[in-house]
């Protein structure tokens, strides 16, 4: 059986609460996770204002910034994809079939700020 | 001309030219900004010395791609990660051909700025920004909004365009026409702040009407798209109208009551020569369509000469080609013009029946005025009333009591008194 974790939080203190995680340690686990073969992938987001939404209707693709997906929505699915920029990633999920029906919001990955290790 | 004055006129000119390409060569709008500036500072101490090269704007953006290396090397001694940029850029091919790909640069610049991804107000304020090099300052005071909300949207935009990868380039074919709606919507939304203010006590606000003309003007030598030379026709056809639409005191007058003599037939000209080279494009769109409108107004010499059965036409294609609650408005306005105020008055209450237009002053405004033409006094005076509740505008505000005052006197009178105009 494959999971799907989703991680919420505050982005606004998400990175500044005593309890905070730290890139590196959410590196280590994820490094720790891998070696089990227990990790399929994962990735942290850029913040929730980087986002934006597509959608399908008839045949026309609309753009909006931002994440507005209805409140009766929920998420149903996910695609990680690797895009050359924003235009290319959109594009692509424009061609995912629920877009005609529901709404896709494409978040930038955010790269861990890990330190590096000295050798 | 002294040399100081020549590079001043060259800033004027050129450096939104550079300032496009160097974001590009960069990758990064606030480099490529400190690039341009600091590229000009050089070109103020060295050129008087050695004289002013022969190709001042190919100077510039290399002297600026230096200046940008410079920065990042400096810089890179608080940060590893930057030192490899500045290699990159060092190390990147012969410059390319200038002159070629510079217009395509400015384009870039249009579409970035007006991405999708950005929110409408941050598109506007980036464009005008980058685009047009309007201050934070000026824009702020345009919009009637604090300077540091249009310093933060800007700043904001600037970091959505590096982290989610807003691509400087120019839209292929496929997505074209979606993006160009976008770039469009801009320039259409900073004329009609100028022309129509959304609040305040001043009538028009032409500084921004104009930056929009100049916008539309360069657009359409960039991309010569139908529906570019229809918006251009469209806000000409309206700017031609400026001198006619307020009295000497400030106060808007109504498109009947205008001075059709104040009319600027420069621009008419202008306007309704590019409406027809769009038109016969058969690939029109919106604008188009509403310039074709404001077209009929401008060849009609008088009110009672307004070919009003082309405008109802007119309007049956906008709105199956862009429905929307405000157009279906304004085809109600016309059918009421041709067909008499009864005839107008159905459709309008039927638009605000359905509930979409009822906080939308103008159509509360375009109800009183129909029930004051058909002598149905009070509830014109009750529409007045609600236009006035829904209205933040000071001038329009001044129009609308007006308009209610009038009726204070006047008691519901036999609606057969005006008959439809031609």
């Amino acid at each position: 059986m494959k999971y799907l974790c989703l991680v919420y939080a505050e982005e606004e203190s998400l990175h500044s609460l005593p309890d905070s995680p730290e890139d590196d340690e959410c590196q280590a686990y994820a490094d720790s996770l891998a070696e089990t073969g227990k990790m399929l992938g994962g990735a942290p987001l850029e913040p929730v204002h980087t986002a934006v939404t597509v959608r399908v209707r008839d045949g026309k693709t609309s753009i909006t910034d931002g994440p507005f997906a209805e409140t009766k929505e929920q998420l149903t699915g996910f695609y990680l994809i690797d895009a050359r920029d924003l235009n290319e990633a959109i594009r692509i999920a424009e061609n995912i079939p629920p877009a005609r029906v529901g709404s896709i919001e494409v978040r930038p990955v955010r790269e861990l700020q890990v330190t590096p290790k000295s050798t | 001309m002294s040399i100081s004055g020549h590079i001043e006129a060259l800033y004027r000119h050129e450096s939104r030219r550079v300032l496009a390409t160097l974001i590009r060569l960069l990758g990064d709008f606030d480099l490529a900004e400190e690039a341009l500036q600091d590229a000009f500072a050089a070109a103020v101490s060295q050129w008087p010395r050695d004289g002013i090269p022969d190709n001042p704007r190919a100077w510039l953006i290399s002297a600026g791609r230096f200046k940008a290396i410079d920065r990042l090397r400096r810089r890179a001694r608080f940060d590893a990660s930057l030192d490899e940029l500045a290699l990159r850029f060092e190390q990147a091919a012969e410059m390319p051909d200038l002159d070629l790909t510079v217009e395509d640069d400015r384009l870039r610049l249009i579409f970035t700025c007006c991405h999708p991804a950005l929110s409408e107000q941050a598109r506007v304020a980036l464009t005008l920004r980058e685009v047009c090099d309007l201050t934070t300052e000026e824009i702020a005071s345009a919009f009637l909004i604090p300077t540091p909300t249009v310093a933060q949207r800007i700043v904001r935009a600037k970091a959505k365009i590096r982290d989610a990868r807003i691509p400087y380039r120019v839209p292929e074919k496929g997505e074209l026409a979606e993006r160009l709606d976008s770039v469009l919507q801009v320039i259409y939304l900073v004329f009609n702040e100028g022309y129509f203010p959304s609040s305040g006590d001043v009538p028009t606000r032409a500084d921004l009407s104009s930056e929009a003309l100049r916008l539309g003007r360069l657009l359409l030598s960039l991309l010569p798209e139908p529906e570019v030379g229809g918006l251009l026709a469209l806000m000409l056809l309206t700017e031609a109208r400026r001198a006619a639409r307020t009295d000497a005191a400030g106060d808007p007058v109504l498109l009947d009551d205008q001075d059709r003599s104040l009319w600027d037939r420069a621009l008419i000209a202008e306007g309704e020569n590019l409406v027809e080279q769009a038109l016969r494009s058969r690939r029109f769109g919106p604008y188009s369509l509403q310039a074709a409108i404001a077209a009929v107004h401008a060849e009609a010499a008088s009110p009672e000469q307004t070919d009003w059965a082309q405008i109802v036409g007119l309007y049956d294609v906008l709105l199956r080609a862009a429905p929307s609650p405000v157009i279906a408005l304004n085809r109600a306005v016309a059918v009421a013009m041709r067909d008499g105020p009864q005839a107008g008055l159905a459709l309008v209450d039927g638009l605000l029946d359905a509930g979409e237009l009822r906080h939308y002053y103008l159509a509360q405004a375009a109800r009183a005025d129909l029930c004051r033409r058909l002598g149905r006094v009070a509830e014109a005076r009750d529409a007045y009333r609600a236009a006035l509740a829904l209205c933040q505008q000071g001038p329009q505000r001044v129009f609308l009591e007006k308009r209610l005052a009038a009726l204070a006197n006047e008691k519901n009178v036999s609606a057969a008194v005006e008959s439809p105009r031609s």
